[in-house]
């Protein structure tokens, strides 16, 4: 049997892709490879680590647990698309780095994710909501303490606004 | 750790679904949220030939009362059904439920009937369909039935859907009286994993608070979820006090068949159960008692 080829369109951080991809390409993959967008990271490839989260048309989502072909017509949003318009850190990424809020860095995208997520409909999270935000995304580096000062750190931030310090 | 290759359609009405699947039958596995179907096709554990992705399908979306039941679209997004604040107000438990099941991310994706075809043993909203009796309707080119939860679950990970059936809705009974109480708990290693065990419990008292009704299921702990329905029905009449229940619970690994693994151990389990439905049954009496209707758990 040969390769099934599928063709898609899908809006990236505001850039529409159209192209031939293998049927079976993951979201992750269609990311990583064909857009060459490598902020977004790939784990364990089967919807445990959080690592590959993106946000899709609004919502995270974990990018390996989706075929490109789904997002067909649908808008992603990645790592990449947080910064902000001129390319620094947004108030939230700055704080991971203030709090020490990454080590590795190999989590950080799908915390980053996850947490922007939650700060767009909750601004002023407490911690057991911060951590409930970050559940579905596992850290060997931090112990998941900084992070959650990290997301404090923002919420505070962006609350007093000084968000651009 | 990539999934081996499939053909693939998008469906956009349920009637494509279904001449799809009556063309591909068991080649073919229908795409909902894929937040069970993908890691296993990633990790070659499914391999089907055809892909047909019922995403799309905005008739699959509804979520509605009829009468004496909630019809809810098997295409829903978990998320969706746990924030639908009047579903919550009739069929209270599957919010209960769903607060248990994974992570934000796999329920902005995940589905609901996803999750009940999918039917893990130790999964939180088969568990709710089976203690409720809920009903599923299938549909397949030229046809379709309804077939009931006990039915419905019939070993780990297989239903009554045929091949080439589609679930349309799940049909949740609505308990209308207003006294109406339910409570889900499970233990389990990390929140968001599948249960070692899990109990859900929903009672209706009397103004002078006797139980005129209560169904009790536990799930993971045996090849489908159970209904004990016997421990259920000798609640009734009682006022529902704490040694009635442990008195009724006693004996209810009669109904269940765990099977020991890494986890926990059969023993174990049935401790479990017997513990969680217990505590299951107390909050469904102290959330039916209160004053108006609770949603949470
Ligand atoms: S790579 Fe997607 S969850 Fe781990
Ligand atoms: S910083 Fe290393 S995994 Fe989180």
């Amino acid at each position: 049997m040969n390769e099934p080829i599928s063709s898609v369109c899908i809006t990236v951080n505001g850039v529409e892709h159209r192209c031939e991809v293998p049927t079976r390409l993951s979201l992750v993959d269609f990311l990583r490879e064909t857009v060459r967008l490598t902020g977004t990271h790939v784990g364990c490839e089967h919807g445990i680590c959080g690592a590959c989260s993106v946000i899709l048309d609004g919502d995270p989502v974990r990018s390996c647990l989706m075929f490109a072909v789904q997002a067909d017509g649908h808008s992603i949003t990645t790592v990449e698309g947080l910064a902000n318009a001129d390319g620094s850190m947004s108030v939230l990424q700055d704080s991971f780095c203030e709090t020490h809020g990454l080590q590795c860095g190999y989590c950080t995208p799908g915390m980053l994710v996850a947490t922007h997520s939650l700060l767009k409909t909750n601004p002023n999270p407490t911690a057991g909501e911060i951590r409930d935000a970050i559940s579905g995304n596992l850290c060997r580096c931090t112990g998941y303490q900084q992070i959650v000062e990290a997301v404090q750190l923002a919420a505070r931030r962006v609350a007093a606004g000084n968000g651009n310090r | 750790m990539k999934a081996a290759i499939f053909e693939y359609a998008r469906a956009d009405s349920i009637a494509q679904a279904c001449s799809l699947l009556a063309e591909h039958g068991a080649d073919a596995k229908l795409l909902a949220g894929g937040q069970s179907l993908v890691p296993m096709m990633a990790m070659r554990l499914a391999r089907p030939a055809w892909l047909i992705n019922v995403n799309e399908i905005a008739e699959l979306k509804g979520s509605r009362r009829d009468g004496a039941v909630w019809v809810t679209g098997a295409g829903l997004r978990q998320v969706d059904v746990e924030r639908d604040g009047e579903l919550a107000r009739a069929v209270p438990l599957i919010r209960q439920g769903l607060y248990w099941v994974g992570h934000v991310q796999t329920k902005n994706r995940g589905t609901l009937g996803g999750s009940l075809v999918h039917a893990d043993p130790s999964a939180e909203l088969p568990l709710v369909a089976r203690t409720l009796g809920a009903s599923f309707l299938l549909r397949r080119s030229g046809g379709e039935r309804t077939v009931p939860a006990d039915e419905f679950f019939q070993a780990p990970m297989m239903t009554a859907t045929e091949p080439d059936e589609c679930l349309v809705e799940v049909h949740w009974p609505v308990w209308r009286g207003e006294r109406v109480g339910s409570a889900f708990d499970e233990l389990s290693i990390r929140h968001g994993d599948f249960a070692i065990v899990a109990a859900c419990a929903q009672v209706e008292i009397d103004t002078a608070g006797r139980c005129v009704r209560a169904a009790l299921g536990i799930g993971g702990a045996a090849a489908v979820p159970v209904a004990a329905e016997a421990i259920a029905r000798s609640l009734h009449g009682t006022q529902l006090e704490d040694a009635t229940i442990d008195a009724a619970v006693e004996s209810i690994g009669q109904c269940l068949e765990p099977g020991s693994d890494v986890h926990a151990t059969a023993e174990y389990r049935i401790h479990l159960a017997r513990v969680l439905a217990a505590r299951v049954l107390r909050q469904a009496r102290t959330n039916a008692t209160g004053l108006a209707r609770d949603t949470r758990a």
